[in-house]
């Protein structure tokens, strides 16, 4: 039970790191981003090349800092993917009616795992291990006999540290400020001089990097990718945004860490097999109860 | 300072505004009278550059902004109050101040001018960590003019200051506007509460389904039979 609370706790800071990403598009566009899992999928596969790259090339250079670099790399590829997606996608369909970017999104989603099939295969390509050996093979016993490794600290702890860095980000910077009036009231934003295709640009980024911290954490975490990755977590993560309350930040972290507590806690008692479709049941329940998720959502005020 | 010449508007096949000439001069209140749907909120919102025209032009300053982006017509100097007050609800009321500042770059500049938005409205001031949403109608006035304030602009563009408040509140909100007007800030006033607008402003437009009927002193109009029937309700 306690070793169940702790996986669940690693794998849902992890979906609340994707699960931001589309709550925060949402707040601002009303509209899914059904291509955002294929985003962390990305963030999963530039990770592995990028360590495979210093497999070779970067031989000498501590794993930490390997790893830390691969990282930045992934957040800063995803980031460039993510805006990339809403200048091509999104944009040009910003005043079409509300089903055409949903479409574009889907299709976006089948875009970018062929993209990746192509270039990459369509077997799993393995996560360079030696980077994250450390980390896996320092295990702690906690009590009642659960144990965990150095590697889940590193995810829940780089997972507070973004959320903690979104927050404040929000919260107290200029960009931050403007991503929530114009979430709150677009039009009353842009009279007061934001420049919203700017700050709609600058969620989708900071929603894609903070995927693909999780993207790369994940692939350490179960040692592969495969380019069809993004879906079942993107699945999860929207999950876990509508749990706790669409648009609403707060609301996908508290969604996404009871997604995952409640994945594994499911697992604990009823076994693996149907370890997905324990969080699709918890979002049918939620649904039934609380329709607007447990924190509310919060949309733009529409005119 | 602001000048429209020939403005022509539309929302899909309606027309809106057709053929309209006006002008503000540095230092003036103006006010644009009309009933509903006459195209009061739309000339404003074509001023902001929301709405975009289909012909005619509109000068800032001698400088045509109507091709203007939004974002870019404050930084000019022009703020708009839009109807309704438009406050971020779930933003503080200090942050709604804050967001008003949004197109300025000197912290210290805003800070002084957060304070003196303070003493225009002291209210503000004991409610600066509240939420927006949950302050009162008059109060959510008071903060939308506050955060227009916090761009310094040259021109204030009022949309329906009244509207739905208290006859306290109301006049309270006209003296803060007369004393802006004091100050400096040229203003246009879009108004339904025409024999308040009348009595406050220099100079006045009549709208009426898009055209300009009626122009010139506020005064004169006062008096003039026609406004005395049409939007005073006096005979």
């Amino acid at each position: 039970m306690t070793q169940a609370l702790v996986n669940g706790l690693t794998l849902g800071a992890v979906y609340a790191l994707v699960a931001l990403g589309y709550s925060m598009v949402y707040g601002i566009l009303g509209m899914i981003n059904f291509a955002h899992g294929e985003i962390y999928m990305l963030g999963a596969f530039h990770g592995i090349l990028a360590l495979a790259f210093a497999q070779h090339y970067l031989a000498n250079f501590s794993p930490v800092v390997c790893l830390l670099g691969a990282l930045v790399l992934a957040m800063l590829f995803c980031g460039g993917y993510g805006f990339t997606l809403e200048r091509i996608a999104y944009r040009p369909l910003r005043h079409a009616p509300v089903l055409s970017p949903l479409i574009s999104a889907i299709g976006m989603s089948f875009l970018l795992q062929n993209y990746v099939m192509v270039a990459q295969g369509s077997g799993i390509r393995g996560f360079p291990m030696e980077f994250g050996r450390r980390l896996t093979e320092t295990r702690f016993s906690a009590f009642a006999g659960a144990e965990f490794s150095l590697l889940e600290v590193f995810i829940l702890a780089t997972s507070l540290l973004c959320m903690a860095g979104l927050h404040l980000y929000i919260y107290r910077s200029k960009m931050g400020k403007a991503m929530r009036a114009t979430s709150q009231d677009r039009r009353m934003a842009s009279l007061l001089g934001v420049d919203v295709d700017r700050v709609i640009s600058a969620t989708f980024i900071a929603g894609s990097a903070l995927a693909a911290v999780a993207g790369v954490m994940v692939s350490m975490y179960v040692h592969a990718v495969k380019f069809n990755d993004g879906y079942i977590m993107g699945m999860k993560a929207f999950t876990a945004a509508v749990l706790g309350g669409i648009g609403n930040i707060p609301g996908a972290m508290l969604g996404g860490v009871l997604l995952g507590v409640v994945e594994n806690i499911g697992i604990w008692f009823l076994g693996a097999g149907y370890k997905d479709a324990y969080s699709f049941i918890v979002l049918l329940l939620v649904l039934i109860v609380l329709p607007r998720g447990i924190l509310g959502e919060q949309v733009s005020d529409k005119v | 300072m602001l000048d429209l010449s020939g403005v022509h508007s539309a929302y899909g096949p309606i027309e809106v505004l057709k053929d309209v000439t006006l002008a503000v001069r540095e230092g003036e209140i103006v006010a644009l009278i009309g009933a509903n749907g006459a195209g009061k909120t739309t000339t404003l919102m074509a001023v902001s550059a929301i709405h975009k025209i289909k012909a005619g032009e509109i000068l800032f300053n001698g400088r045509s902004i109507a091709d203007a982006a939004p974002h870019e017509i404050v930084r000019l100097g022009i703020s708009q109050v839009p109807e309704g007050r438009r406050i971020f609800p779930r933003m503080s009321v200090e942050e709604n101040l804050e967001m008003g500042a949004y197109a300025r770059n000197s912290d210290l500049e805003i800070r002084k001018d957060l304070e003196h938005v303070f003493q225009l409205f002291p209210i503000l001031k004991e409610r600066r960590r509240q939420l927006g949403g949950t302050l009162s109608g008059g109060e959510q006035q008071m903060l939308a003019i506050g955060r227009a304030l916090m761009a310094r602009p040259k021109l204030l563009l009022l949309d329906e200051p009244s509207l739905g408040l208290a006859p306290k509140i109301v006049s309270q909100i006209f003296s803060v506007i007369k004393n802006l007007n004091a100050e400096g800030v040229t203003i246009l006033l879009v108004e339904q509460n025409a024999f308040a607008a009348l009595k406050l402003a220099h100079r006045a437009y009549v709208l009426e389904t898009g055209r300009v009927v009626l122009s010139g002193e506020a005064a004169g109009l006062l008096t003039n039979p026609q406004v005395r029937k049409s939007y005073l309700g006096i005979n």
